[in-house]
């Protein structure tokens, strides 16, 4: 993709539990990503370019200048790509908000891994598996032998793995808050380790309807956009919508919002918040204008799924990270 | 599907004294429990009782928080509705504390572990009956075990499949 240089910065992407919406990120940058390979040297992003494991294995440690990783930790494969490409690498920036928070594949805390093989392999209507067979991690077959990678009970952020320094946040993240990430790290001076590299301030900010958002919106009922025809140019918390935006960080410019959908929380809190879901949690429950016992537990029940809604984005990095293990779990709901 | 095991909780069980992490209001419910000491009541001393101005400074993360960092119940403590000093500090109190009840449902974290009671500056019997309940409901459910190195060693210890 450009010629090697001895002084160009080295780069390397990899994805582990993640969609390939952040890989599309990179490659939405257009005619900007020009200006970056121009700039840099990229010496490993298996989804575009043929690399494999062995010629990382093969690069001195510390030699690659950053590596962006995208995805949650599951596989032992990720795990173990995750500490190859940290130990490579002087900078490992999270991309995304899987990388970033475990994203929607840490949903999968809700539930263990037992009841997961279950649901996939044994239960799902357009299979028949009665022998209830289940996918190996070793097989033998004619003197060959095949390994798959093993799975993890639990799904984890980048950062409850390896060491990271910086994060960029999103679902995926936009081309402009990648392109701006990037250059601040191709820049003289890099932030305080541990930065997420976007704003640092809640979405209403940005939003283009934030004249519209009253003092203090009140709810008797939270409304899902479907049930509704939402108006265009109105604050959608004081349509009795649920809107995340109060409580996550801006930098995407409120696309959802100018898509006249709701905030769902992807980039995030901002530094001051630990736990992106109980501080909207707080925030939209206070705002429930009934006193009355019942009358607030009726209003709230149109949160019908309050985990899947306000940790969204975030379940393995927020304070509790998964559901209590041991507990006998529920059986998932059938068709 | 997952079953306890007995050996290593019941054994727990015999010594184990729970640890409740409790949120008490300066006006209300921390002079009931202040009128409980001068009166010399007794209670189970499983309680660690933060003083914070209002019940409503109750941030649902410092109760995630006290599970996250083993905390084995969350008792929170208020004035009755009405009687907020800071008008409805309490009933904000009341609305997360509805919500929070199911996020931790959902948790897997059992409803006994997480109250909220209003309690009066003159209620000292109140915050002792109160506390003496959780804590034994709270013993019957054991420990929690939510503390982060209890999850680093269940992942350092888990069978990869």
């Amino acid at each position: 993709m450009s010629d090697k240089s001895p002084d160009k910065p080295k780069v390397a992407f990899y994805w582990c539990a993640s969609c390939g919406g952040c890989e599309e990120a990179v490659v939405d940058l257009a005619e900007a990503i020009l200006d970056v390979v121009a700039k840099v040297d990229i010496v490993f992003w298996p989804v575009a370019m043929d690399f494999k494991r062995k010629d990382v294995e093969s690069m001195a440690d510390g030699s690659i200048t950053a590596t962006f990783l995208n995805g949650a930790i599951r596989t032992s494969e990720q795990e173990s790509m995750a500490r190859l490409l940290r130990s490579k690498s002087q900078l490992l920036v999270a991309l995304g908000a899987c990388s970033h928070l475990g994203g929607i594949p840490g949903l999968a805390n809700l539930f263990d891994r037992a009841s997961l093989m279950q649901e996939v392999y044994v239960h799902p209507p357009s299979t028949i598996n009665a022998e209830g067979t289940l996918p190996q991690t070793h097989y033998q077959d004619n003197g060959h032998s095949v390994e798959l990678p093993a799975l993890h009970e639990t799904v984890r952020s980048l950062d409850q793995v390896v060491d990271v320094d910086y994060y960029i946040p999103g679902c995926p993240p936009t081309p402009k808050t990648f392109l701006a990430a990037v250059q601040i790290l191709l820049g003289s001076e890099l932030p305080v380790k541990g930065t997420v590299l976007a704003p640092d301030c809640a979405l209403c900010d940005e939003c283009p309807r934030k004249d519209t958002k009253p003092e203090k919106p009140v709810f008797t009922e939270f409304k899902r956009p479907q049930q509704m025809l939402v108006d265009e140019e109105k604050c959608l918390l004081a349509q009795g919508l649920l809107c995340m935006g109060p409580g996550t960080r801006s930098g995407c410019e409120a696309l959802c919002v100018r898509g006249n959908m709701p905030c769902s929380g992807c980039y995030g809190p901002t530094s001051r918040v630990r736990d992106q879901g109980a501080k909207i949690l707080s925030c939209l429950a206070s705002l429930v204008e009934s006193k009355d016992e019942a009358e607030i537990d009726r209003v709230l029940s149109t949160i019908p799924d309050p985990v899947g809604t306000f940790y969204r984005y975030g379940l393995p990095g927020s304070l509790l990270r998964r559901k209590k293990p041991g507990v006998r779990q529920a059986p998932l709901p059938s068709r | 599907m997952l079953s306890r095991q007995p050996s290593a909780s019941e054994t727990s069980q015999a010594k184990f004294e729970p640890r409740i992490v409790a949120f008490f209001c300066n006006w209300c419910t921390y002079l009931a429990a202040d009128l409980a000491g001068t009166s010399r009541m007794k209670y189970a001393p499983n309680v660690r009782v933060v003083r914070l101005m209002c019940s409503g400074r109750v941030d649902p993360q410092f109760v995630l928080d006290a599970f996250a960092h083993g905390a084995d119940g969350v008792f929170i403590g208020g004035c009755h509705p009405g009687d907020c000093h800071y008008q409805e500090g309490n009933y904000k109190t009341l609305k997360r504390y509805h919500l929070l009840k199911r996020v931790l449902k959902e948790m897997g974290i059992e409803e006994d572990r997480f109250r909220l009671e209003w309690i009066s500056a003159a209620e000292a019997d109140r915050v002792r009956t109160a506390i003496n309940q959780m804590v034994e409901k709270v013993r019957d459910l054991g420990p929690l075990n939510l503390e982060l190195k209890d999850l680093e060693n269940a992942y350092a210890e888990e069978v990869l499949v």
